[in-house]
């Protein structure tokens, strides 16, 4: 039960911290139709986190989304680092999303034949989200890597300096090998070969090189351990719940 | 960015029900037809009003021009006769 708790509010976190990074770039974007469209990708990150937490706020008892989200420690988040990570620019929002939505598409893909039914029918709904997600962002990645050598340069440095976030997510600790065995969710580091062979095909489309492996010697996010990011992140989401607890309006 | 290089405008068509008909809702800015079909499914259809679009490039759309509108269509207003309107329709009748 500890670890199908802590594993659905890793997943609930990632979804909520990625739509909150979405949100804080809205009205930012290059121009409107953009705007909205990856606006629209924040909301329905939400939604999915909303899903997620409310279930982990069911598992835990005596709490809900609400309070998870705006009432927890920075140490008690489960959120991985490569959706911690802040909007450098355009071509660095685009990267990282690129990045979570292949990971994303593999792992919902599996979590819906997940033995726990809620899982498995939160992922069901989220995979139509997130495989729109992906061809957009794909899209976009293909775009500016074949575009001027601005956007190429620019795009690149994002991968460049975004890759060492990306172990972390097959990274597996005890958590991940517990809800494994029950059958409720995949190991990571069996997703990682159909990632990287996804990545390295969008990357060699879009004319950019493929960034070397680094082990990233950090502790992880969904062991509790975060990025300098994420305290000022959540210091600024949480500010107005903790100012006028359970203000209504 | 500057104001040149949002792309070329699109008008976007979409049909509320399968086997309907196409109808204008509003136009978009984008560089091709892959980047425009996906911001018109974001701006046009995320709250359930259609599941078909059409995209027509703007400069490919022949409108008629304000000045021809005398010529065009004033004439009409005179002509009664070209309504349908001087039948005695049957009672009960549907559809005219």
């Amino acid at each position: 039960m500890k670890a199908t708790i802590d594993y659905t509010l890793r997943l609930g976190d990632s979804a909520l911290i990625l739509s909150h990074r979405i949100a804080e770039y809205c009205s930012k974007a290059p121009h409107l139709e953009e705007d909205l469209a990856i606006t629209n990708v924040g909301l329905d990150l939400l939604g999915q986190a909303e899903n997620l937490l409310t279930y982990a706020a069911k598992l835990k008892g005596n709490t809900t989304a609400d309070e998870l989200t705006f009432k927890r420690k920075e140490k008690d988040f489960r959120c991985v680092h490569l959706v911690e990570t802040p909007n450098i620019d355009f071509a660095y929002i685009l990267a990282r999303q690129f990045l979570m939505d292949i990971y994303h598409n593999l792992l919902y893909t599996k979590l819906a034949d997940s033995s726990d039914e809620t899982i498995a029918g939160i992922s069901k709904k989220a995979i139509k989200e997130v495989r729109y997600h992906l061809q957009r962002s794909q899209d976009w990645v293909v775009r500016l890597g074949q575009g001027t050598e601005e956007s190429h340069q620019r795009i690149q440095n994002a991968f460049d300096e975004l890759w060492m976030y990306t172990d972390e997510l097959f990274f597996d600790n005890s958590t991940d090998k517990e809800v494994a065995e029950k059958g409720i969710a995949p190991l990571n580091s069996s997703l990682k070969a159909e990632w990287k062979e996804k990545v390295n095909q969008v990357l060699q489309d879009a004319t950019l090189k493929i960034p070397e492996e680094i082990h990233h010697t950090l502790q992880y996010g969904k062991n509790g351990c975060h990025t300098e990011y994420l305290g000022f992140l959540l210091a600024e989401m949480q500010h107005l719940p903790l100012l006028y607890p359970d203000a209504k309006w | 960015m500057g104001k040149d290089n949002q792309g070329v405008l699109w008008e976007v068509f979409i049909q509320p029900k399968a086997g309907g008909t196409y109808k204008h809702v509003g136009s978009l800015h984008a560089y091709d037809k892959e980047m425009a079909m996906q911001s018109a499914r974001d701006l046009y259809t995320r709250r359930s009003e259609g599941n078909g679009i059409w995209l027509v490039k703007g400069e490919d759309i022949v409108s008629s021009q304000s000045i021809d509108d005398e010529a065009f269509f004033d004439p009409a207003n005179d002509k009664i006769y070209r309504h349908p309107t001087f039948y005695k329709m049957p009672d009960g009748a549907k559809h005219i």
